[in-house]
């Protein structure tokens, strides 16, 4: 019984701990209209340099929205928060460390997904694809904003100024936009970068995506969920593990 | 009466088993209890561990050692239980920059699981009872900086917690603001609130506290009712005499003795040479007298420490 009103009390304070950052940080004009833009001028740019079968790009356009929807604010949201003091009265409250996080983690995806979604229906209307495996498709979309959510959850933790996150966060996302299969498909690297590529959620969620905007079975996308839900548990158990460290 | 607090050999080492870092002994074997519906005073310079003391309680960190029951949970045990029916106030206003001051108490409810019926009502009536009413729909940002500070005690205060944790909460204030704020204070031990008060200001812990407990390195050094500590202190009788001579010259002296204060006043009237006495005064050691004889620091120093270092670490 006590494990259950525990249970309750951490999900109550996941949820409004998400709101909260929801309504306080994340759905303000500027954040939503960079977040939607800035994967675009990305794709843009590229098709300028590269014309040809654009809709091939779409995959890896709402990999990256997702991507940075889901990471950007959370890893500066936590720190600024821990700066002023504000994380400590979450800290105080009934919920517990996972639950905190989780909460902050499901805030960013929230964000996220909105966004991506946006991007999605613009995508689907201006490039006409119709062959969508959506069995495939919103798992995929799910475990890569909780993946990438975690990340942002880990390396919110992992550093002590705001400056540090954005830093930290743009030197593992930046990367992962020219090897996560994004422009380039990964099976046309050279095989020392494939290497690196496997090392990296987006690359998952990338192929995932690709599968499922392509029709594809859900069987060709497993290994690519799996991966998915692999890297949220290990970036997840991490921030928690460290943020409990630091806290003593 | 059941305490609201019972510390046993309560300790706290920092950077234990860390390498190349000293260990740090913040707080060092204190025991104590709060008694339910008291205001509970730990007072301390820069570093004592109040602070730390405080975060140990409120399930922030770990102790090293030792044990607490809080509001009859044990610490190590049940902390979730502890932090439902706990309010704590740190020592910076934390409360969220971008949320109004009723959205910032409606959160406080929402985590601390108030029922969604009930919230609307009692956000609106604390900001009435602390006098915020007026500032209802204005961000957090955008309060003074003694509203801020009394909205962080509303917060704390939202769930109606038995016992709440207040570290320095008028400084920096200015003198209307501290004085406010002191209302509110004893205001909640008329509710039948336990507070457990940390203060640099010996005035404020004077006037507010029923028992004190002074921590000077991470140790308790004396623990007991404002008036024991001063009586303890006072090692002889001060009498002050005010006397007017044949001239009208008025003089005031002060006379000690070792035998209470009989004595003292016949020392001064043998002495009073012919003077005529128009009042007699027997002085008693303030708090800051009992400070500065335990800690060996004066109370101006300890102020001085604070302005410095800007936010306490004790």
């Amino acid at each position: 019984m006590g494990e259950l009103v525990h249970l309750a009390d951490n999900l109550r304070g996941l949820f409004y701990i998400a709101w909260k950052d929801l309504r306080a940080y994340y759905f303000k004009p500027p954040n939503i209209s960079w977040g939607i833009m800035f994967p675009f001028a990305f794709v843009l740019a590229f098709a300028i340099r590269n014309p040809g079968d654009v809709r091939a790009l779409v995959p890896g356009l709402l990999g990256l929205t997702v991507l940075f929807g889901t990471s950007s604010m959370e890893a500066i949201v936590i720190v600024f928060e821990r700066r002023i003091g504000s994380l400590e009265r979450l800290l105080l409250a009934p919920v517990s460390l996972p639950a905190l996080l989780a909460g902050k983690m499901l805030g960013g995806m929230a964000f996220g997904l909105a966004v991506t979604s946006v991007v999605l229906v613009i995508s689907l209307v201006v490039f006409g694809i119709h062959a969508v495996n959506w069995a495939l498709f919103f798992p995929a979309l799910l475990l890569a904003a909780l993946a990438f959510s975690a990340l942002g959850a880990f390396l919110s933790v992992a550093v002590k100024e705001v400056f540090e996150a954005q830093t930290l966060a743009n030197f593992i996302r930046f990367p992962m936009i020219f090897l996560g299969g994004v422009f380039v498909p990964v099976a046309e690297m050279p095989p020392a970068l494939q290497v690196v590529a496997r090392a990296l959620p987006l690359t998952y969620a990338v192929d995932a995506l690709r599968v499922a905007l392509s029709g594809g079975p859900l069987s060709a996308g497993f290994l690519d969920l799996a991966a998915l839900a692999g890297f949220a548990i290990l970036f997840f158990s991490l921030a928690v593990r460290y943020l409990a460290r630091t806290l003593d | 009466m059941q305490n609201a607090i019972e510390v046993e050999g309560l300790t706290k080492v920092y950077n234990r088993g860390e390498r190349g870092v000293e260990p740090v002994l913040a707080v060092d074997h204190i025991d104590f209890q709060v008694r339910q519906g008291e205001i509970f005073g730990f007072l301390g310079p820069n570093g004592a561990g109040k602070t730390t003391t405080i975060r140990m309680l409120t399930g922030l960190t770990r102790p090293t050692e030792g044990s607490a029951r809080i509001l009859g949970y044990d610490l190590s045990g049940d902390v979730t239980q502890i932090k439902k029916r706990t309010g704590v106030v740190p020592e910076a206003s934390n409360l969220y920059d971008e949320l109004t001051a009723f959205e910032n108490l409606v959160f406080s409810m929402q985590l601390y699981g108030v029922p969604r019926r009930d919230r609307k009502a009692r956000a609106e009536t604390l900001l009435e009872q602390f006098r915020l009413g007026g500032k209802r729909d204005t961000a957090f940002a955008r309060l003074s900086r003694g509203m801020k500070r009394a909205l962080t005690i509303t917060a704390a205060l939202a769930h109606d917690p038995p016992l709440v944790f207040l570290d320095e909460p008028t400084t920096g204030l200015d003198v209307m603001s501290a004085r406010n704020l002191r209302q509110m204070i004893a205001g909640m031990r008329e509710a039948g609130v336990t507070v457990f008060l940390t203060t640099h200001y010996l005035e404020e812990a004077e006037r507010l506290c029923d028992r004190i407990a002074m921590l000077v390195n991470g140790r308790i050094v004396a623990l007991d009712t404002v008036d024991r500590l001063k009586s303890g202190a006072q090692e002889k009788t001060i009498v002050e005499v005010t006397m007017v001579d044949s001239n009208g010259c008025v003089e005031t002296e002060r006379f000690l003795t070792d035998d209470g204060v009989e004595a003292a006043v016949y020392l001064a009237l043998e002495q009073s040479g012919g003077r005529r006495v128009l009042a007699v005064n027997t002085l008693r050691p303030s708090l800051e007298d009992v400070f500065v004889k335990l800690t060996g620091l004066s109370a101006e120093v300890m102020l001085a420490e604070k302005a410095g270092k800007g936010k306490g670490n004790g």
